[in-house]
């Protein structure tokens, strides 16, 4: 039987939208392990690089991921991100490499930020950028999406980044068809972003066909928080608690997970994926507008953090 | 739900970014957070109006000249489908990011001011739509509510771009008059517009029959990656992971690796870890063969009895994407999906007036976003497609040698 006579049967052979995201991804992951080195995965335990790391196995299992996973740890984690991460890595026998940011603030006598939520943010820049030194690793894997931020929906699949981490807006190669140009001069790197092309809702609908499991503050639980210009943070030790600020206990889960300085929560009572994608649908404030205290600052923020080498 | 991928052609004169913009604000896929934003910075705003083209202009030198540099993503979904827009500027020195753009489009928006009708922008992006095969033409006239809603000057408009289809042979062709200001036809049918029979423009995006532009019939699939655990328990894997381009593959099919010529059968399917019976593109899969034969990355494993060129030398459709001019006999990379090979541009025959599409056979230099038809020979044998015949199979990318860039789109003849 030949494949013509099998078009015309009644045979469906189509993907749906979710199967071509993750054949899209699954294609770019493989690229990477054909194209570079020294390659690695960036890992933050959000939901982001869980679903990379779900992508990962489908790319490559039985074998062995091409790559470590890399976490640059700011000490301001969500403990339970942690635990996550430290049992994942377990369970699919992976390799993790840790780099701290408190080690990098020592080394190089960088200034700890001061302010109610000083935050570590732009300072997980120079530990990133030493340890692709480090491993000299030539291209990092990460979970951005292009709809998450103006200057995100620029960016391609792959970043070519200068000496100095760089991302240069003006200069970036042209990307065309499913080609993808990874070849680079020492000293360079490349990121790349294997679900650009997803969107938040995509994200939280495929983590609910393929059952991925998720750390716990995900999901809807009590937890003592302050609120400030409309956002919920959650009581930490990281964070300054003054005596004007009122502190309650709300039932919220989080839409992202970054640091306990930067990343607001959600109040919500949903307890199971089903109902977070219910909310996530019904939800009229983006992902990076409700949960992210550090876009706020300016129009051009997340650019500016990517042209000094910020993920 | 499947996935459409579209291009919208035009200059911020045209209205381009308001149209993006009206298609995400009405179709709600704009937050609160993102209105905010964008009415901050709408200056002079008239009647509480919000400037939608702000929406989309995403880099901060985009936005203080107000213009379109690079091609921005932008993604809406509605009960039927997932979009995903490249919205490309217009201007002749950035043909290069449409060009980008259009690559991997299943559809162009062609945008016409109702008022200047079929310019030298229109044709430029209809012959880019057509150099790229773009297999889905929305001509989207654009401020009718400039022209009184006027049938007449919409049809005189159809006449003349119906002309440039039949020259650059383009098929599907769909003329929609719509006014993005102010939402004539974009996700309602207007009712300033009632001569007007056809769907109003989300209708049709939603409709729009796509899944046909996957070529099922030929297969090729170039091997990206060989998975070999090495483990005792796996010590005899070995696994062929790739995306199937174009066509069908089963288990038991008799195959061809290219460019070598080998032959052999397929004995197992995976995907994602899984056995199956077979597996059809655009599925990234593992294809196990019988034989133990050397196969790497950048080799292309197809169906036997299938006919595709080998060669070492081909004629292209060549872009030329870099501000550093062509040499004539300098080398590049030539990357033509997972293979790499060194390559020479040996000959040109024409340059192509983008504008016009008349040939030049008398030119000084290639520079930045000239078209060209060229020669271009490879240190190694390449298993291609024509461009025109199956797409997946004829687009190739040249890399400069030294700087790495990515400097010319090739579609192979």
């Amino acid at each position: 039987m030949n494949a013509n006579q099998d078009i015309s049967s009644s045979k469906i052979r189509s993907l749906d939208y979710l199967e071509q995201l993750e054949s899209e991804a699954i294609h770019i992951f493989r690229e990477v392990a054909g194209q570079f080195e020294r390659p690695s995965l960036l890992f933050s335990g959000g939901k982001d690089s869980i679903t990379l790391v779900h992508l990962a196995l489908k790319a490559f299992r039985p074998g062995k991921f091409p790559f470590p996973l890399v976490h640059i740890d700011t000490g301001h984690n969500f403990k339970e991100a942690l635990d996550f991460r430290d049992e994942l890595v377990e369970q699919i026998g992976e390799k993790l490499i840790v780099r701290k940011v408190a080690d990098t603030i020592k080394k190089k006598h960088l200034t700890e930020p001061k302010g109610k939520f000083a935050s570590r943010n732009a300072l997980q820049t120079y530990t990133l950028l030493d340890t692709i030194e480090e491993f000299n690793f030539d291209c990092c894997i990460g979970g951005a999406r292009r709809d998450e931020e103006k200057a995100r929906a620029k960016e391609r699949i792959f970043s070519i980044r200068d000496e100095f981490g760089q991302w240069n807006p003006k200069l970036q190669r042209p990307e065309l068809w499913n080609i993808y140009n990874g070849k680079i001069n020492k000293g360079e790197n490349v990121r790349v972003f294997p679900i650009s092309n997803w969107t938040e809702l995509d994200v939280w609908n495929y983590i609910r066909k393929e059952k991925i499991q998720l750390p716990s503050i995900y999901f809807s639980h009590e937890r003592e928080v302050i609120e400030h210009e409309g956002q919920l943070i959650a009581v930490s030790e990281f964070i300054q608690i003054e005596s004007t600020d009122k502190v309650t206990k709300k039932k919220v889960r989080y839409r992202t997970v970054g640091d306990m300085t930067c990343t607001a929560a959600v109040e919500s009572t949903a307890a199971t994926l089903e109902e977070v994608v219910t909310e996530i649908i019904a939800t009229k404030t983006s992902e990076r507008g409700e949960t992210r205290i550090d876009d706020k600052v300016s129009e051009a923020a997340m650019e500016d953090r990517k042209k000094n080498g910020y993920f | 739900m499947d996935i459409l991928r579209f291009i919208t052609a035009g200059s911020v004169d045209d209205g381009k970014s308001t149209l993006i913009g009206r298609l995400l604000y009405d179709s709600k896929s704009i937050m609160i957070d993102q209105l905010e934003a964008i009415e901050k910075q709408t200056k002079n705003k008239e009647e509480g109006e919000i400037d939608l083209a702000l929406l989309t202009d995403g880099l901060r030198a985009e936005r203080e000249q107000g213009i379109t540099i690079d091609v921005a993503y932008k993604y809406f979904t509605t009960p039927k489908r997932k979009f995903i827009i490249a919205d490309a500027p217009g201007h002749i020195q950035y043909t290069r990011n449409m060009i980008t753009g259009a690559s991997n489009a299943n559809l162009a928006i062609i945008l016409i001011d109702a008022r200047n009708g079929v310019i030298e922008q229109t044709r430029r992006h209809s012959i880019i739509a057509s150099l790229l095969g773009i297999k889905h033409i929305v001509v989207a006239i654009n401020k009718m509510d400039l022209v009184n809603y006027s049938q007449n000057i919409y049809n005189n408009i159809v006449i003349d771009y119906a002309e440039v289809a039949k020259t650059l042979e383009l098929q599907n062709v769909t003329y929609i008059p719509i006014s993005a200001l102010n939402g004539d036809n974009i996700v309602e049918k207007s009712k300033n517009l009632l001569w007007y029979e056809g769907e109003c423009l989300l209708s049709f995006l939603e409709s729009v029959e796509v899944q046909s532009d996957i070529d099922l019939h030929h297969a090729r699939f170039p091997v990206q990656y060989v998975i070999r655990p090495q483990t005792d328990d796996l010590h005899d894997y070995r696994g062929y992971a790739g995306k199937i381009i174009s066509g069908i593959y089963k288990k038991g099919d008799s195959i061809i690796i290219q460019p070598t010529g080998i032959e052999t059968i397929i004995s197992k399917i995976e995907i994602g870890g899984v056995e199956v019976a077979e597996a059809f593109a655009p599925q990234s899969v593992v294809l196990h063969l019988e034989d133990d034969i050397d196969i790497s990355r950048g080799d292309l494993i197809v169906k036997k009895d299938e006919q595709l060129q080998v060669s070492q030398e081909f004629e292209v459709l060549l872009c030329w994407m870099d501000t550093k001019p062509l040499q004539i006999g300098s080398k590049y990379f030539l990357q033509h999906n997972s293979k790499n090979v060194r390559s020479v541009i040996k000959n040109i025959e024409y340059k192509l007036d983008v504008n016009t599409l008349t040939k030049e056979f008398n030119f000084e230099k290639i520079g930045l976003n000239d078209v060209i038809k060229a020669t271009i020979k490879t240190a190694s044998p390449l298993a291609f497609d024509s461009y025109k015949c199956l797409q997946a199979n004829g687009g190739a990318i040249l890399i400069d040698e030294t700087s790495l860039v990515t400097v010319g789109a090739c579609m192979i003849q």
